[in-house]
């Protein structure tokens, strides 16, 4: 194997022998896994850099502005000055504030996004650890992004961050019900909850087969990000800034990149559950292809993400949490049991294509009229209402 | 690695578990108490597990009933902690005391 | 001392230390973290015990749901945050009995001859995950008890629901 066809396998063998030839066995494995995971989460948070400047520059795109052009060619060093500045800004902490889980929370917040990272696989054999249960992982170490954020508002003892984490609580455990009905369907159709095996299985993609799922799970994703347009966590107009109100500086910045990083993880994961992930012409010989297939993927997806952002107006509490409950939650646990059914039924004819998209858009069009008829019902009521407006007090 | 390693950790996990739910006056305290003690039980089925019967699966479904049961527990138990609290302005288990005679 | 030792007792330690702090602690959010760390404490140790799927179970029920929604339920019922005294007038009775049950089950477990057993070897190539869920729902295997579970989250979910909700007004 040369270097140019798998370039970090040749790295890696090169490195275990180095490490096997100066030190014994146990102490050589434990540093090159400490290696393994500091470049697996290196690439994470440099790849944040250049992320923040790509979403600054689309976002003004879609506004009709050009976005950080100043520093550096087509502003790429803006996101680096934006750093110093936090850098040297001053750490201010709340006198009343709880200290160690004021400071600990920003760590939180990043360390949940990067663990993601760790069942990754960007190409054949590039998988920071195969766990055959990825896709529960994954939505275990989300619920630390939870838990960072009720940290930071509790324990910046300000009404209005309490407010806001309370807030993002409420809507972070709520999409996460279709969330994780979602990531349930592409687990049915691989068979199995290892990462790789799941992109290994994907001759046909997985948004063929589920499209109406992996919508869902990317609009559930992105309220699990607090994007707009359910940015209601950091709705400056009613809560200040949310959760991190009282955050300057650095762990500010902590937060700040941990969202950017997590919006991007969200495409990487709608990728490798709905675009068969690192799979591409050549990409089997050639590792190095796996990767760059899996971030044009990913760009997909964030580019979407980004797209909605800069589209949409945010969302009211109340309707957010309908959308949720009496929508989303619905119909992905309709497509749940129909993809359950569909694919056991027809699992290894040739049917079971066409069987499956047919059957999510039966579901599709089922819940349509469904939403039709509920809305028509809610306006005859609103009219009703506007007639009598005493009728409305029950 | 001995057996009596884990049992050790599950008796002390237990008993600090108890002392929680015997000695606080917060119900939502008290509850925190009863899932150390059901954790303490979950370790010990996962370690004669270990050690006793890997080859068999049935421990891993007991631990499995007992999270959901933790699960039940705590929804049912703070739903009624909150509701006392909208009723009293208290949630200590000792002022808490309508249907003692 | 191998490894494996090393991860169990820090593990070991860091649950009973955080056990002990959150039933001593007056500040009930801090002690809701507490009970996170000692539950955290409480998946390592199912990795070491060759549990990765329960190890992963138990981060997203105990952590992602069971500690959230303690810590909400604090908060919700506030003014109590910081108890005047986390203790009720029986706990030195509690620590009796606490003391008395921990020095008994120690002494049971050094006479039982069978706690020196070592693990023996175990086929890391099974997938425990398809296992324990074919037998959840084989009738052989759990599927009864597996229902009986589901129909009591569903009570507890109505339950809950239940005697949470608001009570309306003029009632």
């Amino acid at each position: 194997m040369s270097f140019w066809t798998d370039p970090i396998l040749v790295a890696n063998e090169w490195l275990t022998g180095l490490l096997t030839d100066l030190l014994p066995e146990a102490w050589a494995t434990l540093i090159g896994t400490i290696i393994g995971v500091v470049v697996v989460s290196s690439f994470g948070l440099i790849l944040v850099i250049f992320l923040i400047w790509l979403e600054r520059k689309v976002a003004a795109r879609f506004q009709d502005r050009i976005g950080p052009n100043r520093a550096g060619p087509y502003g790429l060093l803006q996101t680096i000055a934006d750093i110093v500045k936090l850098l040297t800004k001053e750490d201010s902490i709340p006198e009343k504030a709880d200290k160690l889980t004021f400071n600990l929370a920003p760590i939180v917040s990043m360390i949940a996004v990067l663990l993601i990272w760790a069942v990754i696989p960007f190409a054949p054999g590039w998988i920071g650890t195969d766990l055959n249960v990825g896709v529960l992982y994954i939505a275990a170490v989300g619920s630390f992004g939870i838990l960072s954020i009720l940290m930071a508002g509790w324990a910046s003892n300000n009404k209005y961050a309490l407010l806001g984490a309370f807030r993002a609580v409420a809507q972070l455990i709520s999409y996460e019900v279709p969330m994780l009905l979602t990531l349930l369907v592409p687990v049915l159709l691989a068979r199995s909850m290892g990462m790789m095996h799941m992109v290994e299985v994907q001759s046909t993609w997985f948004i063929v087969l589920a499209p109406v799922a992996g919508v869902i799970f990317l609009v559930s994703s992105i309220a699990e990000v607090g994007r707009t347009p359910f940015d209601l966590i950091e709705a400056e107009s009613e809560i200040v800034a949310g959760y991190h109100t009282e955050y300057t500086g650095m762990k500010f910045g902590l937060f700040f990149a941990a969202e950017f990083l997590h919006a991007f993880t969200v495409g990487v994961l709608f990728a490798i559950l709905y675009l068969g992930g690192w799979r591409g012409p050549g990409a089997e010989q050639y590792p190095i292809l796996g990767v760059i297939y899996l971030m044009a993927k990913a760009s997909i997806g964030y580019f979407i993400v980004m797209w909605v952002r800069s589209t949409l107006p945010r969302i009211r509490i109340d309707h957010m949490l309908d959308l949720n409950w009496k929508v989303l939650t619905p119909i992905s646990l309709a497509l749940l049991i129909a993809t359950a059914v569909l694919d056991k039924l027809f699992a290894e004819t040739a049917l079971r294509v066409p069987t499956l998209l047919a059957g999510n858009l039966v579901v599709l069009a089922l819940s349509w009229l469904l939403l039709r008829g509920m809305s028509r019902k809610a306006r005859r009521e609103r009219q009703v209402f506007k007639k009598r407006p005493e009728a409305r007090a029950v | 690695m001995p057996l009596s390693w884990y049992l050790v950790l599950a008796a002390l996990l237990f008993c600090i578990g108890l002392y929680g739910v015997l000695a606080r006056k917060n119900a939502v305290a008290i509850l925190m108490g009863v899932e150390l003690m059901l954790n303490a039980v979950n370790i010990n089925l996962v370690a004669f597990w270990r050690y006793f019967t890997p080859d068999l699966i049935a421990a891993h479904a007991f631990v499995v009933i007992v999270f959901a049961i933790a699960a039940a527990e705590v929804a049912v138990g703070l739903a009624l902690i909150i509701s006392i609290y909208r009723r009293r302005k208290t949630v200590a288990a000792d002022e808490i005391n309508l249907m003692k005679w | 001392m191998t490894a494996m030792q090393g991860v169990f007792l820090f593990a070991a330690g860091l649950i009973l230390w955080a056990a002990f702090m959150m039933v001593t602690r007056q500040n009930l959010v801090h002690a809701a973290f507490y009970l996170i760390m000692a539950l955290f404490g409480v998946a390592v140790i199912f990795v070491l015990l060759d549990a990765g799927f329960l190890a992963v179970v138990q981060v997203l029920v105990y952590i992602g749901a069971i500690s959230i929604i303690m810590i909400f339920a604090v908060m919700l019922t506030r003014g109590d945050v910081i108890e005047e005294a986390p203790v009720n007038k029986n706990y030195g009775w509690a620590l009796l009995l606490a003391a008395l049950f921990a020095f008994g089950l120690i002494i049971l477990i050094g006479q039982w001859p069978a706690v020196a057993s070592l693990a023996g070897e175990i086929d890391t190539s099974r997938d425990l995950a398809a296992e324990l869920g074919v037998a959840l729902v084989s009738p052989e295997g759990f599927v009864i008890p597996f229902e009986v579970a589901s129909v009591l989250l569903l009570a507890a979910l109505v339950g809950s629901l239940l005697v949470a909700r608001p009570q309306k007004k003029g009632k």
